[in-house]
């Protein structure tokens, strides 16, 4: 059929985010031939977005922190969802793969007596996100990336996974093709845990009106004693601003709705009030958040320092993923693992800040650890070249039906906005039935959408591809939030507003059923071991 | 969280109390048309085509050329990934500037003109607005790797003073946008790939020179491998970058100092013979 490129790895990494990155360097070391896959240039990928830094009970500014500290903080983040087991494997191994990139050459702040500094953050009990200033997700992901080019890593630039081959039950190779290809600001957390403070446009600090139950204890009641909290008074409680990002979200919509929101619905986040109380304070801002001081300036004509910047919440993690085994990281396909933003299962119903970037790099090392195991114990693998040969077809289709079918544009801004309209930060059941009923339209429609042009980097065409998959999570999100008939962690709806104990035994899994439609199930989740059981009631 | 998004405006539909308001902001931004001048063509050879689009305020040149890709030319090749300026991806020359497409603010530039947008020189072209970066990509490993001493703290780690780690964070700031590589007249004019590493590497070496752990010593092969002789310190460089290194004075200016100490100073050069390294 067409012309394409075999190559063997024993372990194929699909992506070059910390996670992958992290999961390469790892099979490597452990004498594998590995090879990388990504869809982007080296060292772009989302990963540099990161700002606030990355999670790790260090213990460097607090040393009443520890990883059964930060292990409560995550399933009590994440509702309980969670996968504890992840959540005890993160917490325990966090500090010490954070200690791994500073001897692969990453450089963080430091305290006065020259170790790791640590900033506060939503959720944390104590001072625990090793940073750089705020370019964090950046430090980490070009060490890894100088780290992994010594190490014998094989690695396809801008390549692009359109799909998974089996050998049997097993997964045996990728097929991929060659070569590929918000509009406003993302503001950083860190601007909380550096003492930014969130007021509606009546100038009221509104988070303090509503402190939920499980955090009134360690929650600070007035501005006073969030300030002491923020310069480092170990007896003040934390101030609202830091509570996890599901509330805030949360209140900030509460506001708006009410009818206090900014002009352009949202509210204001302003550091600048910090000039009240310290000297110097518009350069410790810049030192502190240089990347948000710098564009905010550029693309907004705002000095942060002078004034507040108007925000919103918007979507920008997925709690969801692929299930996967929490120590191995391999998920219900033998021979696949999955790690990163990709996987599921530690951040629960909702991922506290700062627990993403040591994600990565926790079991990223596990994912890449035990492929190693995998590809060195299982042995050999068969390629079916009519399996091949199917990916080939499906992805020139495209081309065959030209340009005078639908582009793939047009279906994904309307896939788009069908998702932000109608399964977007606040869902109610009608809107999410109605979404199902567009999402069905648009998988016709998604089959049909013609390219022009020819195979060179033509983005067109990579949007076509993509909307297969797009479509995919999109339906498993909308079926998932549909089921799921209460409001926890970042899900919020509308027609649920509160908590139910019921929701909260269980995860819901979506897999492809016996007709290829998706179904959904519930999983049971396991009871917590009684030692770890005994931390959350220790720690409550 | 974003700063107020404005998405443009989708179907009507019954949207909650939040969606409603930030439509009602799309709804109350400027509008006007704009033309774009876009590169065309692939492997070196094209031509400018001119395409007229709706600008909205606040819209970057990122999102214009995306909208053309979007209406008007499906296939038109370009290069990004965070919109964010941070990743480096989307560079080009905008107006005959290197710059970050994604950085760049429509009302910052002329009105009354077409906004033209072409790749980058310094790299061969592969379609469109994207060129063939790979180079900058085989360049880096030729150069020594991070080699820290040994930890001297008693828990395994290292104790490093912030005025330490501040020296050299100026040069980790960097996006690897290649901007810098593409306006060196060494590289852009004179094509001297294989002998000049280029600005973008030269501040690369210094943050490893700099780096308060790392022991070894690049200079020698800075001097013969990596070309640092061919700079002539324009600084033109440093005027492109987005992360506003200053690429001249702090990284290439103390690296050629170090090269002179090293190979021009007679006595530093006799113990360098006997000892091989320059901080053994
Ligand atoms: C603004 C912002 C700030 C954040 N701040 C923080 C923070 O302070 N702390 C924190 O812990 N977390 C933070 N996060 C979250 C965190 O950055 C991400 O969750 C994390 O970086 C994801 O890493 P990853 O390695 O899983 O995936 P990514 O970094 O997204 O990498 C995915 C990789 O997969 C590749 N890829 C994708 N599809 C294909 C395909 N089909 N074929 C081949 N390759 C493919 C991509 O090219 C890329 O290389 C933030 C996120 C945002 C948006
Ligand atoms: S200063 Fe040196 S590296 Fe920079 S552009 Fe000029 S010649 Fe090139
Ligand atoms: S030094 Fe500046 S211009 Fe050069 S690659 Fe880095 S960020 Fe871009
Ligand atoms: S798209 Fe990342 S820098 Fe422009």
């Amino acid at each position: 059929m067409s012309e394409f490129q075999t190559v063997n790895h024993d372990v194929l990494v699909i992506g070059a985010g910390g996670a992958g990155l992290r999961a390469a360097i790892e099979a490597a070391a452990r004498g594998v031939k590995v090879g990388v896959v990504c869809k982007s240039l080296l060292g772009k990928a989302h990963t540099v977005m990161a700002e606030g830094g990355m999670a790790a009970a260090m213990a460097n500014v607090d040393d009443r922190d520890s990883w059964r500290v930060h292990f409560a903080d995550t399933m009590r983040g994440g509702q309980y969802l969670n996968n504890w087991r992840m959540a005890e494997l993160h917490a325990k191994e966090a500090p010490e793969r954070v200690r791994e990139l500073e001897k692969w050459g990453a450089l963080f702040d430091r305290t006065k007596d020259g170790r790791i500094l640590q900033r506060n953050f939503g959720g944390h009990r104590y001072p625990r996100l090793a940073h750089v200033g705020d370019r964090t997700g950046l430090e980490m992901i070009r060490t890894l990336q100088d780290h992994g080019i010594h190490q014998g890593i094989q690695v396809h630039m801008e390549l692009t996974v359109v799909s998974l081959l089996k050998d049997g039950e097993r997964v045996c190779g990728a097929f991929a093709y060659w070569p590929p290809s918000v509009r406003g600001i993302l503001v950083t957390e860190g601007v909380r845990g550096e003492g930014g403070v969130l007021r509606n446009r009546e100038g009221k600090r509104f988070m303090f009106d509503n402190i939920p139950d499980n955090y009134k204890s360690q929650t600070a009641d007035n501005e006073e004693e969030g300030w002491r909290y923020t310069q480092g008074d170990k007896d003040a409680r934390r101030p609202p601003e830091l509570l996890t990002r599901d509330h805030v979200a949360r209140m900030i919509v509460r506001e708006v709705k009410e009818g206090r929101g900014s002009p352009h619905g949202g509210v204001y986040l302003d550091i600048s009030w910090i000039k009240d109380r310290i000297p110097n304070a518009a350069e410790h801002i810049k030192k502190k958040l240089p990347s948000m001081y710098h564009q905010f300036k550029q693309l907004a004509n705002i000095d942060i320092t002078k004034e507040p910047m108007e925000i919103g919440p918007t979507t920008h993690y997925v709690m969801g993923g692929i299930r996967v085994d929490g120590d191995t990281q391999m998920s219900t396909v033998p021979g696949l693992f999955a790690c990163g933003e990709c996987a599921a299962g530690l951040h629960g119903a909702n991922r506290l800040g700062g627990n993403s970037l040591s994600d990565l790099l926790v079991f990223g090392k596990r994912a890449g650890e035990f492929a190693a195991e995998f590809a060195r114990t299982k042995g050999d693998v068969t390629l079916d070249d009519a399996e091949i040969d199917a990916g080939v077809k499906y992805a020139l289709a495209p081309f065959e039906r030209g340009a005078a079918a639908e582009g793939a544009y047009q279906v994904q801004d309307a896939l788009q906005s069908t998702m932000q309209d109608l399964v977007g930060i606040v869902r109610a059941q009608h809107e999410m039935e109605q979404a199902l009923v567009e999402l069905e339209a648009l998988k016709q429609r998604a089959e049909k959408v013609g390219v022009p042009g020819n195979r060179e980097y033509n983005p067109g065409w990579h949007t076509a591809l993509d909307l297969r998959n797009l479509m995919i999570v999109s339906e498993a999100v909308a079926r998932s939030a549909l089921a799921r008939k209460e409001s926890r962690g970042g899900h919020f709806r509308d027609d649920y507003p509160e908590k139910d104990p019921a929701f909260a035994t269980f995860n819901h899994v979506v897999r492809r059923g016996a007709k290829d439609e998706m179904e959904l199930a519930r999983e049971t989740i396991p009871p917590l071991p009684a030692e770890l059981a005994a931390i959350i009631e220790e720690m409550k | 969280m974003t700063a107020t998004p404005q998405s443009p405006s989708p179907a009507p539909r019954a949207v909650d109390a939040y969606t409603a308001a930030q439509q009602a902001q799309d709804a109350a931004a400027g509008h006007g048309a704009r033309t774009f001048r876009l590169w065309r063509g692939a492997d070196g050879t094209g031509e400018f085509r001119d395409y007229t689009t709706e600008a909205i305020d606040g819209m970057v040149v990122l999102d214009a050329v995306q909208q053309i890709q979007a209406e008007q030319a499906n296939d038109l090749a370009v290069r990004w990934n965070c919109k964010a300026g941070k990743c480096g991806s989307c560079s080009a020359e905008i107006n005959g500037k290197p710059r970050l497409m994604c950085m760049t603010r429509l009302d910052e530039l002329p009105a009354d003109e077409p906004v033209s947008v072409e790749p980058m020189r310094a790299f061969p072209h592969v379609r469109d607005l994207v060129t063939d970066v790979s180079w900058n990509f085989r360049v880096k490993p030729t150069i020594t790797r991070f080699t820290p001493r040994p930890p001297d703290a008693p828990d395994g780690t290292w104790r490093i003073d912030q005025e330490d780690v501040d020296r050299v964070q100026e040069f980790r700031k960097c996006i690897e946008c290649f901007l810098c590589q593409d306006v060196c007249h060494v590289l852009r004019d004179h094509h001297k790939h294989d002998e000049f590493i280029g600005p973008r590497f030269l501040v690369y070496a210094a943050a490893l020179e700099m780096h308060p752990l790392d022991t070894a010593d690049r200079t020698a092969q800075l001097k013969e491998e990596h070309g640092i002789g061919y700079c002539n310190i324009t600084k033109c460089c440093t005027k492109v970058c987005p992360e506003h290194i200053t690429i001249t004075d702090n990284a290439i200016i103390p690296l050629k100092e170090r090269v002179v100490d090293e190979f021009f100073d007679p006595l530093k050069a006799l113990v360098r013979l006997v000892r091989g390294k320059r901080r053994g």
